[in-house]
């Protein structure tokens, strides 16, 4: 019935009789919002329209000094081996994507001339092509002009594995093909109904053809460019010291109207995000800062009478408690929680419901995360036509005693609950990092009081997360019953982010634990519903299916969502950031300005 | 004396094999993986951090691993960082000249405090300078560098409004301005450590003085008639100094080591703050490196202090 009427509205709109935002209106009434609404229309015809700019400045300089203040300093320059969000953000000051996402999730155009859409002849219909307009007389820092070659070139260079990229895994499944010198065709191998990857946002930034190409491959480390980037960015480079400073100045000929506004910027890293938070908001002596993940009691004391305030984007990072559905503590063939094997509490499904219920998101909130974070039922928070409103979550210490006392498990003469000789005893391990210990703390003490006996165990970050076959404390082999942390969501966009549970990816010994369903959860439903939204071309369908992923995993319980996170970050009262929850921080920079003071 | 000091470091070459062994053994048993952060880009395959993993030898066995990088070093190639992909020299040498300038002021500081200081005090001890002397000097051993950072923070740069907390090595300004600002920016830094060497290091000259202002030619001195000063400087203090000259030799190493907690907590860019960040993001080569060159030093200014032994007390030979 909402298709019907869908199909309506939006032929409506493309005949005129209907305007965009009456259009938008009306969809908000169905509980999608104006990104989802204008992304529909994209897919029935209609152009999406790009995101709207708040840059008020008139004229290009005159801003002064930009400071920011990374407290990891970026340590390479190159986007295409950026290994974490610093060096990309470090890079994305010079290097430009051909798009990027503004804070609400719509596309902003970089390097591109035009949002692809089926009515411009950009998106093919079926979805196994997207085809690039560039923008006209962009020119590299050194004069050279900014062509299709150089996209192709970026293509080829990093799906080459001797140059040992970290975005191969972009580009290994695509082609990209040059068109005539201002376009390019992106081809995909099956219907993708997200095109916006390759080539989007910080990540995926653009290096210059003519001073790669002859380092293309094995010799990628020699090229003198890693260091000194020549990009088409809002801001020339004028020095870099990795982990210490880059400096950069502005570009007089850049591509965008009036920007940038600031005449200089310097990026400054080191130190830790408590005296980052200290140097923006008390002192003054920086105008950003970024990833202010610090207490809200401690921000909210800076604040006071500070010379800045935090800022907050949303995206869809959500800290959650995965529950392993092998069982850690048996070995099959050398290998501990092995896909053959059953986790022997997990398996009655009272116990998973039991635990949802004694992690009580609310006192995590208030005590930890404050304004950094809000309560969520749903492990897919995001963006917003996405998140299910069908689940709920409770804290009831009471209600789970209840639950696992109806099934069976009795409390022992030692005030742990038992069933059949087996007691309910958990291993709980995290990385290392203040709010994660404390969310720990909160939780093992909920379940104490139900008579679950939970163990802490903390892992140093650099462990938890290392791709390192032989150590045993990684996330991936996840030798404890529960593990808490989460995935950063790079892009306004659940594809990636669901597929990774389907059970063909379960990490196993045999694929050296690179399969990325570290739960190890196996439901052919789950794997049903996501195959079917990646092949999915109706959005409005293809949300749905991902609502109902999200439903499945929280029915079965396999992650309970501890706290929808917010990025955090200090600003300067004066100065105007733009902010993504779906980017990266420098991602929006040439809109970036300094309001007067007055 | 060139034949001993020839002897020296032939010795010294098997020590550093030695060390550069345990080193590397300890570095390559350490857990954790340059490439973690990847691990959690859902942007990223698995198989793309495996894949570096073994294009930068991570997966060799250990001891193919330190016959590389041994054969590397000795060609003078110090290797390559995985994670800012640049020669390890060039992020040493970037970050040598801020480390000197700060910990050797510092270091200067600390003498510049602890010799008057300790002289005066010896010569006369349990009188009220030695003991607020002592006082101040129990203080500041006892209170951590850290400790003391953040307290210059809270009330210079916050409070007072007075300094800068952040360390820039690219100061805008020309002229004597510059010079103004680089002085300005390195005070707290150079106090905290300055302060926290000075404090031992007095400890240290006051009582190498006493064992020495008692001795026997002390006195004689004394009976020919000479004063007090040049007893104490040309007499005393010259003898008093051998235990002292060796502390700071040993310290040498440390002017270019740097000072990790300090160099973090003002960001200062210099080789110890270099140290931590590449042990946390498991930059192998990088640690590798700077530890190595740590240990030269050490051996190398071990060295030194016996040379200077011998200038400052002929009875000391060295064969």
């Amino acid at each position: 019935m909402l298709d019907n009427e869908l199909r309506t509205m939006i032929d409506e709109v493309k005949d005129g009789r209907m305007d965009r935002r009456g259009f938008v209106q009306r969809m908000l009434a169905f509980g999608l919002t104006a990104p989802m609404a204008t992304q529909i229309l994209a897919i029935g015809g209609v152009a999406m329209a790009e995101g709207p700019s708040v840059y008020k400045p008139t004229k290009r300089g005159g801003g002064g000094a930009l400071k920011l203040l990374w407290w990891q300093g970026p340590t390479l320059l190159n986007p295409h081996f950026a290994t974490g969000t610093k060096d990309q953000d470090g890079s994305r000051l010079f290097y430009e994507p051909l798009a990027c996402w503004d804070p609400d999730g719509n596309m902003k155009l970089v390097l591109a001339a035009e949002i692809p859409s089926i009515q411009n002849g950009g998106l093919a219909a079926d979805g196994t092509s997207v085809t690039w307009k560039l923008k006209p007389g962009v020119k590299w820092h050194d004069g050279k002009p900014f062509t299709a070659d150089d996209v192709v070139f970026n293509w080829e260079y990093a799906r080459d594995p001797a140059t040992a990229t970290v975005t191969i895994g972009v580009h290994r499944d695509i082609t990209v093909e040059k068109v005539d010198d201002l376009t390019v065709r992106i081809l995909f191998k099956k219907p993708t109904p997200f095109w916006a990857d390759a080539f989007v946002g910080a990540p995926q930034s653009i290096i210059p053809k003519h001073l790669f190409a002859e380092y293309k491959g094995a010799k990628s480390r020699e090229a003198p460019n890693n260091l000194s980037p020549v990009g088409t960015g809002p801001y020339k480079f004028v020095e870099f010291k990795p982990g210490d400073v880059i400096r950069g100045e502005i570009n007089p000929d850049y591509h965008m109207p009036n920007r940038p506004h600031f005449d200089t910027i310097e990026m400054k890293g080191g130190g830790d995000a408590v005296s980052a938070a200290r140097a923006v908001i008390q002192t003054g002596e920086y105008d950003f800062g970024w990833n202010i993940q610090v207490e809200d009691d401690v921000l909210l004391r800076l604040e006071k009478g500070g010379k800045g305030k935090t800022v907050y984007a949303v995206g869809g990072d959500t800290e959650f408690i995965a529950l392993n559905f092998t069982d850690p503590n048996t070995e099959v063939d050398g290998e501990r929680s092995s896909i053959k094997t059953k986790h022997p509490l997990f398996s009655d499904p009272a116990v998973r419901k039991a635990l949802s219920m004694l992690v009580d998101r609310e006192a995590v909130k208030k005590v930890i995360y404050g304004r950094a974070g809000r309560v969520t039922p749903n492990f897919l928070n995001g963006p917003e036509q996405f998140v299910s409103k069908n689940t709920t979550w409770e804290f009831s210490i009471e209600k789970a005693s209840k639950l696992l006392e109806d099934a069976g498990w009795k409390v022992g003469a030692d005030g742990i609950r038992e069933k059949d000789g087996k007691k309910l005893k958990l291993l709980y391990q995290t990385a290392i990092n203040g709010p994660r210990q404390k969310t720990q703390a909160i939780v093992k003490q909920a379940c104490q009081k139900a008579g679950i006996d939970v163990e802490l165990k903390s892992v140093v970050a650099s462990v938890f997360f290392s791709s390192d076959v032989a150590n045993p404390d990684t996330y991936a082999k996840f030798y404890a019953d529960l593990e808490m942390f989460q995935i950063p969501m790079s892009q306004p966009d659940p594809a990636q982010h669901m597929r990774r549970y389907h059970s063909r990816n379960v990490a196993t010994k045999e694929n050296k634990w690179q399969g990325v369903n570290f739960p190890r959860w196996v439901n052919k439903d789950y794997d049903a519903t996501v195959d079917a939204a990646e092949a999915e071309t109706d959005l409005v369908k293809r949300a749905a299916l991902y609502i109902k992923a999200n439903d499945i995993m929280m029915q079965d319980i396999v992650f309970i969502p501890v706290m929808h996170r917010l990025k955090v970050e200090a600003c300067s009262n004066t100065l105007r950031p733009v902010v993504s929850g779906w980017a990266n921080e420098t991602d929006n920079l040439f809109d970036w300005y300094r309001e007067a003071t007055g | 004396m060139s034949q001993y000091v020839l002897r020296r470091l032939l010795i010294a070459i098997p020590s550093l094999l030695g060390i550069s062994l345990v080193l590397f053994i300890v570095l390559a048993l350490a857990p954790g993986d340059p490439f973690s952060e990847l691990a959690t880009n859902p942007n990223v395959p698995p198989e793309v951090a495996a894949a570096l993993r073994t294009k930068f030898g991570l997966d060799d066995p250990i001891y193919l691993r330190y016959l590389h990088w041994i054969t590397a070093m000795l060609q003078g190639d110090w290797g390559f960082s995985f994670v800012s992909r640049m020669n390890v020299d060039t992020l040493i040498l970037q970050r040598l000249p801020t480390t000197l300038y700060v910990i050797g002021s510092a270091q200067l500081l600390a003498l510049m405090i602890a010799i008057p200081v300790g002289v005066y005090a010896a010569t006369k001890p349990y009188s009220i300078f030695d003991q607020i002397a002592n006082t101040l000097a129990f203080i500041g051993f006892s209170l951590p560098t850290f400790f003391t950072g953040l307290l210059f923070i809270l009330l210079f740069s916050i409070t007072l409004d007075w300094l800068p907390f952040v360390y820039t090595t690219d100061i805008k300004a020309t002229g004597f301005r510059w010079v103004i600002e680089q002085v300005r920016q390195a005070i707290m830094p150079v106090m905290v450590l300055g302060l926290f060497q000075a404090a031992s290091m007095t400890r240290f000259v006051r009582s190498a003085m006493l064992d020495v202002i008692r001795l026997d030619y002390v006195t004689t001195a004394r009976a020919k008639g000479l004063g007090q000063a040049r007893v104490i400087v040309k007499h005393a203090m010259r003898n008093a100094l051998i235990p002292v000259v060796t502390l700071v030799a040993l310290q040498m190493p440390a002017v270019f080591g740097g000072a990790i907690v300090t160099e973090q907590i003002f960001r200062i860019p210099g080789i110890g703050s270099l140290l931590i960040s590449s042990i946390l993001s498991n930059d192998t080569p990088v640690v590798m490196a700077v530890t190595f060159v740590f240990a030269c030093l050490v051996v190398l200014f071990n060295l030194i202090a016996d040379v200077l032994y011998g200038w400052l007390d002929p009875r000391i030979s060295l064969r």
